[in-house]
């Protein structure tokens, strides 16, 4: 789950961490009281969505005089921002941030997230900030200082020097950034937080440390233990069929083919996509309806998959492991004949009980096309597209 | 021989009397793995499936002399399931329970680096070691007792793995289901290290997935250390970035972890890569031919 930026930067304060004045506003009227709040005749308006590349997209802008700003809300609210980062749709704009100006002197990259290698939290900063951090890591690594986080004793002392003389800062600058960075430390800890990006984190024309943005993603493992993170969650942001899919306890990522995939178990579902593709085909989806599959799991997968108008076919690719083959056969076949399934299904049944699994397909009057193996599936697949196979 | 466990591993289940744990132990009995007991605190003193429960895995492991354990205790629960467990002396630790926060994880990963154990998953299928031992959720019946070590990040790919082997008369020695989270117990070199000490086993399986670069890693321990066949698919080619794909772990993160960079990897390894999970069992025989 991620924060909006203002979100983000209202957990920043309360940890006192330095941020620009400002607030977030869902219309027009509070926009301008905002505007009215923080004085001065220029202001910055920054679109909240759950995206970077916000900047590049056109959705930040800085305005002159209440018209202008005005004019910038009642623009940016309820239009959608297509960034690089979000797909042709874009993201809702619902509300939009408003802010004073600051005084950039220099622009630094700081970011918090869990290393997979090395299994803890490790903190990067670069002096490439306001850039892609993606690409300074894979153009010049060596611009991207490290430090790795022991659990035991948490973030040192030592280790925010290491960052904030690497980084070149000088006096007051070392104390603000172990100070930053202690605070970061605490919410990444507190809230069971992913990853944490400052970009830029800026050094004022006085010399003081601030965050002109804040980015943060928290685990979803982890949300039944963070009331207050969840009230913070925007379904606006999130795709709604991803969203139905996960109150049915099912994993669903849309692709862009035409073969619906229904898959028991994560990498076979992965690997049922990855087939398809093999065979000439394209995967309209990544479905994983879990190990323990139910009939009424088969049922809402089915009408998930169908409500993509594109999906021309259905691959549906079930290893019975603890479950029966024969018990997802009769829910397979119920599922067709209740939701009403009027394009080709190609079923795939593997483990205990297959054999009676794949009669009860073959005896029923529901026209399903059997497959022997997951090659099989995918090419009867492709084949009933038309495509070649 | 087999690695980790074998008929004689005593094993016990904790959150033994709940529904999860009470059905996979007597699946697990049912397949023969040596269960002397469970764990569910408030209710020791009792007996469940015929065997005793306790309220501590310390009481466990004086009473019984457990070494593995299979942790079936919701998310909230399992960080401190796995350090009872470690701090009992209980050797191979299986934790099949999915979502558990991964801040819970690297706290567990830096105690176990000071303890001598092995923790399994969690997110995973378990262990089994093919008509011996089973502790977890795999069904033991497509299992044969035989020459193949299989490393997996999923669990139903794993099977595939096992039914093919099985098929094709090769069978398997132990099958381990390392899970899906990005911070886990074992990893692929962990359990080659084992396979390639043991003697029953002529060569290994090992699936992958996207994300991290454990398969970039183990290819490199493969390169100079592996003496055996390996034969490796890699799913989630087709795999959109930044979108994680059912496993915590699978997640094509800032251009990295890739199942192409995975596969040329393993390939400059001299790993046997297959494009296709269906090509696993007949890929392996052809090597052990």
């Amino acid at each position: 789950m991620n924060l909006h930026e203002h979100q983000a930067k209202s957990l920043f304060r309360q940890f006192h961490i330095p941020v620009p004045a400002g607030d977030a506003a869902f219309d027009v009227a509070q926009a301008e009281k905002i505007a009215a709040e923080l004085g001065g005749e220029r202001w910055i308006v920054k679109a909240q969505v759950h995206a970077g590349g916000r900047g590049k997209a056109g959705g930040v802008k800085i305005v002159s005089g209440i018209d202008e700003l005005k004019q910038t809300v009642q623009g940016y609210l309820g239009s959608r921002l297509v960034t690089h980062q979000t797909d042709a749709a874009g993201l809702p704009i619902s509300r939009v941030l408003v802010e004073s100006l600051s005084d950039i002197g220099r622009e630094i990259y700081l970011g918090a997230l869990i290393d997979r290698g090395s299994r803890r939290i490790v903190f990067m900063a670069s002096s490439e900030g306001g850039m892609d951090i993606e690409e300074v890591a894979a153009n010049t690594p060596d611009k991207i200082l490290k430090v790795t986080i022991d659990p035991t004793v948490g973030l040192q002392g030592y280790q925010t020097r290491q960052i904030a003389f690497g980084l070149g800062l000088a006096g007051d600058q070392i104390k603000q950034l172990g100070r930053i960075m202690n605070s970061l430390y605490q919410i990444f800890t507190r809230h069971d937080v992913s990853l944490i990006e400052i970009n830029p984190l800026i050094v004022t024309g006085q010399g003081d440390l601030m965050a002109l943005d804040a980015k943060l993603g928290i685990d979803d493992n982890a949300l039944y233990r963070q009331p207050e993170m969840v009230a913070l969650r925007d379904t606006t942001q999130e795709d709604a069929r991803e969203l139905e899919a996960d109150e049915h306890g099912l994993n669903y990522v849309p692709l862009d083919g035409n073969i619906g995939c229904m898959v028991n178990g994560a990498g076979l579902a992965m690997a049922t996509m990855d087939e398809i593709k093999l065979q000439g085909g394209e995967p309209a989806n990544f479905l994983d309806v879990g190990g323990g599959t139910t009939a009424e799991k088969v049922a809402e997968a089915f009408k998930l998959i169908l409500s993509d108008d594109k999906v021309k076919a259905i691959l549906v690719n079930i290893f019975g492991g603890i479950v029966r083959c024969d018990l997802i056969a009769n829910g397979i076949l119920q599922a067709v004949q209740e939701v009403g399934v009027d394009i080709p299904v190609i079923v795939r049944l593997e483990g205990t009980n297959v054999d009676l699994g794949k009669a009860i397909l073959a005896e029923s009057d529901v026209a399903i096309i059997s497959a022997d193996d997951l090659e099989d599936g995918a090419k009867k697949a492709v084949a009933a597209i038309g495509g070649q196979a | 021989m087999s690695i980790l466990i074998n008929k004689d591993t005593r094993v016990i289940c904790q959150g033994f009397t709940g529904k999860q744990g009470s059905f996979h132990s007597e699946q697990a009995i049912a397949y023969g793995t040596n269960m002397v007991g469970g764990v569910t605190p408030g209710k020791g003193g009792q007996t469940h499936l015929e065997l005793p429960v306790f309220n501590t895995v310390a009481d466990a492991v004086n009473e019984t002399g457990a070494e593995a354990t299979m942790i079936y205790v919701p998310a909230p629960f399992c960080a401190d399931a796995i350090l009872e467990a470690a701090d009992a002396g209980i050797k191979v630790i299986v934790c099949i329970t999915e979502h558990i926060p991964v801040q819970d994880m690297l706290k567990v990963k830096a105690v176990l680096e000071q303890k001598d154990c092995y923790l399994i998953g969690p997110n995973c299928p378990g262990i089994i070691t093919s008509g011996e031992s089973k502790i977890g959720i795999m069904p033991g019946a497509i299992h044969q007792k035989g020459r193949v070590g299989i490393i997996s990040r999923s669990g139903t790919l794993t099977y595939e793995a096992v039914h093919q082997t099985t098929q094709n008369g090769l069978g398997q020695t132990t099958c381990i289901g390392i899970g899906g989270d990005p911070i886990q117990g074992m990893n692929f070199i962990d359990c080659l290290e084992l396979f390639e000490l043991d003697d029953e086993t002529e060569g290994v399986v090992m699936v992958g997935e996207i994300g991290g670069n454990a398969e970039e890693q183990a290819a490199e321990y493969i390169k100079n250390h592996f003496s055996k066949p390996v034969v490796s698919y890699i799913a989630g080619v087709t795999a959109p970035p930044g979108k994680r794909m059912g496993h915590a772990g699978a997640i094509i993160a800032g251009g990295k972890g890739t199942a192409d960079e995975k596969f040329s990897a393993l390939q400059s390894a001299g790993v046997a890569t297959v494009d296709s999970p269906s090509k696993l069992g007949a890929r392996m025989k052809e090597l052990l031919r």
